[in-house]
């Protein structure tokens, strides 16, 4: 059950993958035009949606921590095209693009960046904590290895319920070395949980390389510990992407859990502040070689899906999109001071405010 | 009324609300088969099944991970942490996730579940499974924490935290279980009573003095009380707080203002813990009410021995609290 691709020789050290995948001609012709151009068109819009967030996070617009997908975009795409609308999404902190591609408005993704009212999570979580129950995306999480155990519970609850659907557990590499890792693979198995792990293998956990931080560095191979199906997949074709979710989805509906790796590239820092002095220049240039979205406009193009043209209108109407995000986000109001309890408690409690908070109202109002 | 265990009143609630609603459902180290390490969960394998009594490995951070995951899609998890010592290695899960999710998402879902786990010293089993963790809990907005003292505030709290749709630390003590008192029989009158979390209850009311405790520390405090009474013809006020977080301040400012004095006992040490927030409170809203300073008694801070006339020299005690009350009564004229 297992596709693996092969370590490319020629590749800088570092490296963990080669060229993109099956993009074959005769892969292609099986596809639908229309449904591949929308690929590429929420693989721009990320990309695009990214590279102005960096640029608003250098002009103070978005605070905290902010992690890009850039060089995830076709993992993103692929994932979200084989999920259904029953399915679960859990993600890490590196969440922009899965969001997006779920579904939710740039607007309101951009507005949570910059603190908005208007934003998916209201303003309280930022960009690490994007959060949508509509669209079934239960958000993205901070703390590394904290979303598995709860897409495990996800999963046990689909089961109790004897609903259909799958949870995805999205993770980065540096991920499977926690315990909340090992803990929710062996649950999930010993429950027969319908639950894909997918783990982003960009070679990097922070500053620190897989083959470093993790005593099997094919990640995929840990899920024969818990005796369920790992794969590993190349990240960069959203088609195999797709298709080894959907191998995902029929083994859930057996209540199999799956191991997925998807190997990738981090195209910035860790993070926009990080100067990603650790990696070879030489190494991350190389990355544009294989540039997810690039190849695939080359493989549209080739395959008479796409003209030049046709691209540079796409490109321009994304342009347009983007900056309409930015605008309702600068647009949106802030959330209201008053409204600093709103959500503490969703069964209102006694005693529930800080004795501060009336305090502090006084001062206001003595000014 | 019949008097029963305070561990019948847990056992009775959680039956009573597992028949009550089908997504309540138990989870923990050995709850089923083995029927729970101080036998709370006793039979209820055998009344609901495997699917909703789940025994899970030994595996703190993942299986209430997996109950607050459950939460979020809508299921009541109650789960059992066999001791408080050991829900140290859930607290990401906790801190985390279940205390912020419902904030930090602006609202959109709920974290609708109970954690359910004894604490407490006094049982010889030393230093790394006797501690009273309960401040860290209590520390932490998001969270809702429940401490009571006697079999029917159990059954009422417990009643109000599976009902609630807001994460709940439901703290017990390994030397209440087997402590009896009334409570009222199912399906008579005022049988699914609830009390509700965030209010604290005058136990005795008094005159000389407020103690002001929680969980056995409480019960403990009761019975000084009325001995006080009888023999030395102290009038003590007893308020019992039921609730860590959110804390009833008013029910406590109002008895320090009637009484004037106050003595802390909580069974945590000291330092950071439950009475010094109380104690600060006292002074921040009643500072011209007191005629002298607010005590507490704790226990040592030391990890405890094992040693059983070290460990009872080292745990809050009712002679302790017995010689603070007298200290601090000292000089009042009565």
């Amino acid at each position: 059950m297992t596709t693996e691709t092969k370590p490319d020789k020629t590749a800088p050290a570092g490296a963990i993958s080669e060229t993109a995948g099956g993009l074959s001609p005769e892969a292609i012709k099986k596809e639908d035009p229309a449904t591949l151009i929308s690929y590429y068109h929420m693989m721009v819009l990320i990309r695009k949606f990214e590279e102005r967030s960096a640029e608003m996070y250098t002009k103070a617009r978005i605070g905290g921590y902010c992690h890009l997908n850039l060089g995830e975009e076709a993992t993103i795409v692929g994932l979200m095209a084989a999920l259904r609308p029953q399915d679960y999404i859990f993600t890490n902190y590196r969440e922009h693009g899965y969001i997006l591609a779920r579904g939710a408005k740039p607007g309101p993704v951009m507005a949570e960046l910059f603190g908005k009212s208007t934003g998916v999570s209201k303003g309280r979580g930022g960009s690490m904590h994007l959060y949508d129950k509509n669209l079934n995306f239960l958000g993205g999480y901070g703390i590394v290895g904290g979303q598995l155990p709860l897409a495990t519970g996800a999963g046990f609850a689909l089961k109790y319920k004897e609903k259909d659907g799958m949870v995805v557990a999205q993770m980065g590499d540096a991920t499977t070395n926690i315990g909340a890792f090992h803990e929710s693979l062996n649950l999930a198995r010993i429950w027969n949980l319908p639950v894909m792990y997918l783990v982003i293998n960009n070679g990097y956990g922070m500053g620190t390389k897989v083959e470093y931080a993790s005593a099997q560095p094919e990640l995929y191979k840990r899920a024969a510990a818990y005796n369920i199906v790992g794969e590993r997949v190349d990240g960069k074709d959203p088609l195999a992407v797709r298709e080894a979710v959907k191998r995902a989805i029929e083994r859930a509906k057996q209540g199999e859990p799956t191991l997925l790796e998807a190997l990738s590239n981090r195209f910035k820092g860790h993070s926009v502040v990080d100067p990603d002095r650790y990696r070879d220049p030489e190494l991350v240039k190389s990355f544009r070689q294989t540039d997810p979205l690039f190849n695939f406009a080359r493989v549209l193009e080739e395959n008479g899906i796409m003209t030049a043209e046709q691209d540079q209108q796409l490109q321009e109407q994304v342009d347009q999109e983007v900056q309409e995000a930015i605008d309702f986000a600068e647009q949106s109001p802030s959330p209201e001071i008053d409204t600093m309890f709103d959500y503490m408690y969703a069964t209102p409690v006694a005693n529930a405010i800080d004795p501060q908070w009336e305090q502090f109202k006084h001062s206001k109002e003595a000014k | 009324m019949p008097v029963i265990t305070f561990r019948q009143a847990l056992t009775d609630t959680l039956r009573e609300e597992m028949k009550r609603d089908e997504d309540v459902y138990l989870m923990g180290e050995e709850i089923g088969v083995f029927e729970g390490s101080y036998k709370v969960t006793a039979g209820l394998l055998k009344e609901f099944g495997a699917k909703r009594v789940v025994d899970t490995p030994i595996a703190e951070e993942g299986f209430v991970g997996v109950a607050v995951g459950s939460a979020m899609l809508g299921l009541r998890p109650v789960v059992e942490i066999m001791t408080i010592n050991f829900i140290i290695l859930a607290m990401d899960t906790i801190v985390n996730h279940a205390a912020k999710i419902h904030y930090m998402f602006g609202g959109q879902n709920a974290v609708p579940m109970v954690i359910r786990t004894p604490g407490g010293g006094g049982q010889q089993l030393a230093a790394t499974h006797s501690q009273n963790l309960e401040p860290w809990f209590a520390h932490v907005p998001g969270l809702k924490v429940v401490a009571p003292s006697t079999p029917y505030d159990a059954k009422g709290l417990l009643r109000a935290s599976i009902r609630d749709n807001d994460p709940v630390l439901f703290l017990e003590n390994l030397a209440l279980y087997n402590v009896k008192g009334e409570v009222p029989e199912a399906g008579t009158d005022g049988a699914d009573y609830v009390i509700p979390i965030g209010k604290a209850e005058v136990k005795k009311e008094g005159t000389d003095v407020t103690i002001i405790s929680y969980s056995r520390m409480a019960a403990i405090s009761l019975d000084v009380a009325k001995r006080l009474e009888e023999e030395e013809g102290i009038s003590c006020e007893v308020v019992d707080l039921r609730s860590l977080r959110p804390l009833d301040r008013e029910t406590i400012i109002n008895s320090v203002k009637k009484t004037n004095r106050a003595v802390i006992l909580e069974e945590d040490w000291r330092s950071y813990g439950i009475g010094a927030e109380l104690a600060a409170t006292i002074q921040e809203e009643a500072f011209d009410y007191l005629d002298a300073p607010v005590l507490r008694v704790g226990s040592l801070e030391v990890p405890l021995p094992y040693s059983k006339p070290l460990e009872v020299a080292a745990l809050a005690s009712a002679d302790h609290l017995v010689e603070s009350i007298h200290k601090v009564l000292e000089g009042k004229r009565r």
